[in-house]
């Protein structure tokens, strides 16, 4: 055999899409439930008393923040999962033992989760068109970004699957990281909106920067300028390759 | 016979400390079943898990079908089928999707055919649409070999495949492995049961301690495995060994009150019931007898000392 050894790669993926399917319909009844519900709570009850920001209505304004934030929660828990999974069943030797590059594995359990998680935020659109008319300025940005997003999350993901020991550990960083920085980030308000010093410090937080980027191709305006977003996907990127590089170099919590 | 796998030097430490292997040299020919047999803690799993890639190795080297584990890892792994030592399996996957993944994790074209034949000669074909979860320990154990045969491998790695099974699926399992040589794959197992290693291997090698005490035809270490020690309490002590007794090499222990006389159970005379009969027309009167074989610990021990003293 020479090259790369592609029929692994479309192995792990055919393996891992199916996994998906087997919790098909909870899988993407759950985003579509909690968008409605997103809707109903932030763009009905609320939005009827903010009615626009930035020039945009508040119900269309939140969409770009709700896809991304259920994006960055797929991304991040199926690629963990994908990975923890075999480690924490042992069905990992296999893996191991495979003629299997760190790079054919990570494309494979990276694409995968990524595929899901693309499939995911394509419904919530999907779904907000139900509630909502929504402009979309830049199309083609949109998906590049949603596939960005989907990719930089579930590296992280990943890395997170093969750091954790635990399912606990598992659940922590999503919970206790993502979440509040997503919320903070400004995914359902602009950060125009707060006072200082508080928005110079949710600067600090680049989930602003990718929201921000990622309501740049719905609105053609977004809270930071548009080449910063694109340069806080690409450092995210490229930390996440960099880490997963060093964790197959050194065996990382894979081999003994 | 050419080797397919050459192991020289081989050591391995891991992180806590330890030092699991001390220095391995083994050579395995293409074609034979050998058998790696040491007590619990000896260090198979490592040495195996090293070959195979799921350990990092230390210091040494191995190489599989002329690949470098390292170097040329791809080369290496293709050549190689593991069944390891715990129960590991996808229990929510198909038993056919699951043997035909590992084909494809393994870089091998999907081939249908090859798949019905691997079900087949493990008795799998007609579970092959059944979830792994709902077949029993021995089924399961079966689909891990399916899964190590389904990329055809030369070399097929069983790290104790018959730990905690009941005798027969054993006898299953030892069926099974006399039907794979045949096929020209070469198998390497190890086990702790000196048995199994009889019915099974062309060759043993015996580790104990992260250290190759000795390789050897299987035959000519059953012959140095298969003694028996009977003792034979006396009624009154004796101060030295009867020139009578000569022929038995007999000698005495507990302040001679203690006679041990070693004989091979496997020969055709083992001179036990000549020895007694000795004794009685000497007129050497006894009041106990005892046979043990030593423990498999006490024989590589022993064996650990011979070495050392040669
Ligand atoms: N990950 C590990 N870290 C530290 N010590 C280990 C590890 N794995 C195995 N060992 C030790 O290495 C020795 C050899 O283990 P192993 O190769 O599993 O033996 P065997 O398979 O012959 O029973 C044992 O003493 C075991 O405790
Ligand atoms: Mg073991």
């Amino acid at each position: 055999m020479s090259g790369p050894n592609l029929r692994a790669i479309w192995a792990i993926y055919r393996f891992e899409l199916h996994r998906f399917r087997r919790t098909l319909l909870t899988g993407l009844l759950v985003p579509v439930i909690t968008t409605s519900l997103y809707f109903v709570v932030f763009g009905g009850a609320i939005g009827s008393r903010m009615t626009e920001i930035d020039g945009i209505p508040y119900a269309a304004f939140i969409v770009p923040g709700l896809i991304m934030m259920s994006m960055f929660t797929e991304s991040i828990f199926n690629a963990s999962f994908g990975i923890y999974m075999p480690k924490f069943t042992g069905t990992i030797y296999e893996l191991l033992s495979a003629p299997v590059s760190a790079a054919e594995t990570v494309t494979a359990y990276v694409s995968a989760a990524a595929t899901k998680a693309f499939i995911v935020g394509i419904i919530i659109f999907a779904t907000a068109h139900l509630f909502v008319d929504l402009p979309v300025a830049h199309p083609f940005a949109m998906i590049a970004f949603m596939i960005l997003i989907a990719v930089s999350f579930c590296l992280f993901g990943f890395i997170l699957g093969i750091w954790a020991q635990s399912f606990e550990q598992l659940q922590v960083i999503p919970l206790l990281l993502i979440m509040p920085m997503t919320f903070l980030g400004g995914a359902f308000y602009s950060i125009h909106m707060l006072a200082e010093p508080w928005r110079t410090i949710t600067l600090f937080n680049p989930i602003v920067y990718l929201i921000s980027g990622f309501r740049w191709t719905f609105f053609g305006k977004g809270d930071v300028g548009i080449g910063f977003s694109i340069a806080f996907i690409a450092a995210m990127l490229v930390l996440c390759l960099a880490v997963v590089g060093w964790v197959f170099r050194t065996g990382y919590r894979l081999k003994k | 016979m050419a080797s397919i796998i050459t192991i020289s030097g081989l050591t391995k430490s891991y992180a806590s400390g330890f030092q699991a292997l001390k220095g391995i040299d083994l050579s395995i020919e293409e074609g034979e079943i050998f058998a790696l047999l040491g007590p619990n803690g000896a260090g198979k799993t490592t040495l195996i898990s090293i070959v195979c890639g799921n350990v990092r190795p230390g210091g040494g080297s191995v190489s599989v079908a002329g690949h470098d584990i390292v170097r040329d890892y791809r080369g290496a792994r293709s050549a190689i089928g593991l069944v390891p030592q715990e129960l590991s399996t996808d229990q929510f996957e198909r038993v056919i999707d699951t043997v035909a993944f590992s084909r494809g994790l393994f870089g091998k074209p999907r081939n249908d055919a090859t798949i019905e034949k691997v079900l087949r000669d493990l008795s799998l074909w007609d579970k092959r649409h059944n979830r792994i979860l709902e077949l029993s320990g021995g089924m399961k154990r079966r689909v891990m070999i399916a899964k190590a045969l389904s990329h055809e491998p030369r070399v097929l790695f069983l790290d104790e495949p018959t730990a905690g099974v009941d005798v027969e699926l054993r006898r299953d399992m030892w069926k099974l492995i006399g039907e794979l040589r045949q096929t020209g794959v070469t198998i390497i197992l190890t086990t702790h049961y000196i048995e199994e290693a009889e019915e099974m291997a062309d060759r043993v090698g015996v580790i104990n301690k992260g250290e190759l005490v000795l390789v050897e035809d299987k035959d000519a270490l059953m012959r140095k495995l298969g003694k028996k020690t009977l003792t034979i309490t006396l009624s009154e002590p004796l101060p030295d060994v009867p020139g009578e007794l000569a022929e038995w090499g007999v000698s005495l222990e507990a302040e001679g009150n203690e006679m041990e006389y070693l004989f091979d159970t496997r020969a055709e005379r083992t001179g036990v019931s000549s020895l007694l009969r000795k004794l009685g027309d000497l007129g050497i009167a006894y009041k106990d007898l005892n046979t043990q074989q030593s423990s498999l610990e006490d024989i590589f021990v022993s064996l650990v000392h011979r070495e050392q003293a040669a």
